[in-house]
Order: C-alpha cells, then sequence, then structure tokens
C-alpha cells in the first residue's frame, strides 16, 4: 500500500489532514499570504530565516503566523551552502519557531538552485540525530531518496522541476520510482505551476505537494490557494478510487451492436 | 563602547546583559534568534549573557520563504 492511500499524512509525531504545504515566499504582502494559507487549507508552512531589520519589523511574519492556529512553521535552511551552514540555520530557527520540523534546502548555484546531494545527505544525518523533523528537499534520486530514507528523514521531497520555474513535473519517471520504493511520504517540492499539476502528482502516490510560487504568483493568490487546495484533494480522491489501468487500445464503452442494419457486430 | 550589530556598529554600555541590548536596538518581543560571536544564545539565557566591547552580534527573524 502507497502511502498516499492512508488517510492522514504523518510526518514526525504530527498527523496533517492537508495534503497541500505552502511557502511563503514572494507575497505581495503579509495580509494576502495569511489569507492564501486560510484559503489553502495547508497546515505546514515554510519561512525563510534572516536578518532582522529594525526599520521593517512588519516583514517579521512570525507574528502574522502565528495568529494562524491549526499552522505548524516549517523553516527552510535556504541561503545555506554547506551542511555546516544549513545546520546552524536549522537550530537558528528552531529558536524562533519551536519546531522540530526544517525543510533541508542547500542549493549553491543561484543560476538552477538544485539542491547539493552530498551537503544535503550530511546536514540530514546531523539533524536527525539533533531531534529534528527532517525534510530535505532533494533531487528526484531514487538512490538518494532511499539513503535519506534510511538515516531518519521524516520525508523526503523531490523537486518536480527548477525552483520557482513553474516548469511542472519533469520528473516523473523518477518519481514514481522513489514512490514505489518509499516508507516515508513523498512529498512534490518545487516547480508546480498550476492546481492540475498538483492533482496530477498526489494521483501518481505522492503523499503531499509543497506549492509557493504558484500562489503567490497568481493573479490572485488566495483564490489560486482554494484550487490548490481542490486539486488536492481530488487527486486524492481519485487516487484512493482506484484510477483504471491503461489500454494501447479502444475499449468500447458503449455497445458495437448494428441495430440499424440487423447484423451482428464485427469484430 | 563599539560593537557589530547584524554586520553594523553600534554604541552601546559595555557590560549590559543581551536583553538590554535587544531593547536598546528596538527588537520588540522575543520570537527572534540572536547569536554572539557566532554562538547561540537561547532564549532563556538572554538576561544573564553580557555584552563586551567588539562582540559581534547576529538578530534574526523569519521572513517569506518557500
Amino acid at each position: 500500500m502507497s502511502v498516499a492511500q492512508d488517510d492522514k499524512l504523518i510526518l514526525g509525531t504530527q498527523v496533517f489532514g492537508s495534503r497541500l504545504l505552502m511557502g511563503t515566499g514572494k507575497f505581495s504582502d503579509s495580509e494576502t499570504m495569511v489569507q492564501a494559507i486560510e484559503a489553502s487549507g495547508s497546515e505546514l508552512v515554510t519561512v525563510a530565516l534572516r536578518r532582522f531589520n529594525r526599520d521593517r519589523q512588519e516583514d517579521d511574519l512570525f507574528g502574522p503566523l502565528s495568529e494562524l492556529k491549526d499552522v505548524t512553521l516549517m523553516p527552510n535552511t535556504s541561503g545555506a551552502r554547506t551542511a555546516q551552514e544549513a545546520i546552524r540555520a536549522a537550530v537558528l530557527a528552531r529558536e524562533i519557531s519551536d519546531s522540530p520540523f526544517v525543510k533541508v534546502e542547500i542549493h549553491p548555484n543561484p543560476h538552477h538552485l538544485m539542491p547539493d546531494p552530498i551537503e544535503t545527505y550530511e546536514a540530514c544525518v546531523e539533524l536527525v540525530r539533533q531531534d529534528f523533523v527532517v525534510m530535505p528537499y532533494m533531487p528526484a534520486d531514487p538512490v538518494l531518496a532511499k539513503r535519506l530514507e534510511e538515516v531518519g528523514c521524516a520525508s523526503v521531497m523531490p523537486l518536480g522541476s527548477a525552483i520557482g520555474s513553474g516548469g511542472g513535473i519533469g520528473t516523473a519517471e523518477m518519481l514514481r520510482l522513489i514512490i514505489r520504493d518509499s516508507r516515508i511520504p513523498v512529498i512534490v517540492d518545487a516547480g508546480l505551476r498550476s492546481p492540475s499539476e498538483a492533482a496530477a502528482a498526489i494521483e501518481m502516490g505522492c503523499s503531499a505537494v509543497l506549492v509557493n510560487s504558484a500562489i503567490a504568483a497568481a493573479d490572485d493568490p488566495v483564490g489560486m490557494a482554494g484550487a490548490f487546495a481542490q486539486a488536492v484533494s481530488a487527486g486524492e480522491a481519485g487516487r484512493k478510487s482506484g484510477i483504471m489501468p491503461r489500454s494501447d487500445q479502444a475499449v468500447a464503452t458503449s455497445p458495437l451492436t448494428a441495430f440499424l442494419d440487423g447484423s451482428e457486430p464485427r469484430n | 563602547m563599539t560593537i557589530q550589530v547584524n554586520g553594523e556598529a553600534f554604541l552601546f554600555e559595555s557590560g549590559s546583559t543581551l536583553v538590554a541590548l535587544l531593547e536598546a536596538y528596538g527588537v520588540t518581543g522575543d520570537r527572534i534568534a540572536v547569536t554572539v560571536n557566532e554562538e547561540v544564545v537561547p532564549r532563556l539565557r538572554r538576561e544573564e549573557k553580557t555584552i563586551q566591547d567588539g562582540d559581534q552580534v547576529e538578530i534574526l527573524t523569519f521572513a517569506g520563504g518557500g
């Protein structure tokens, strides 16, 4: 049985009703962000760490996010280029959030933002040791996914396509291999552009999706957040209902009896 | 004395606590992370931590991110 067929998403010891995780970047203002999170029904939301700016205290997201009662924060380690930097970011973020969740995100190249698999692995080993609920953003690589599972990660979060690119699920073949062997939730993180792609990811067997740019950069972020929520629900209902097998030839849905001329149907 | 706060020079009274520095710097609330000379100072230890001349202080908070 795949993870997606369980009723709830379980990460660490926490149970989540929603399979839509949301990022908080790129929103025009925090009010829109809060409304979009509410519309998404998301219960696990990423934030980034940065220097306090006393001239712009309104940029601090902890205040507005703490008003959302059913939302758990998952700080990311964005900006880290090495395992050591990511571990440090995780420890600092936990000081603020009191949340054990961490999204390990180590991408040294600003051009493509592809995750560094070696640094990511090393950071995960140490963060698991420090009792974090470790959620690595990773390349869609089934071997690495298994290694990250074995060291105690709570999930793996392979990319669909490059961060912020809206490239959709370009890694479907690898995602299927990861899902088939994984005993921890597989969450597509990065690249999703439209609600139908989120539905497709869940239908495929992913346990959840993490969406940021597709919602934040929409004309109507709140409307788009709701659309993604419906898509994820539809994908889950579709998956649970048992998707019909593929056939390489037509299979008639209507009787082929040629009643108009009275003869028997030809096969 | 002069210390560094988030990479910029800041004039502050020697021997004062980190809590006093945060107040002087205009930090409201305790939902921040602080390092002094790269060492993380947990929330419960900010009262007892004293700031010395030349200390490098970083104050961090949450911003939007995916």
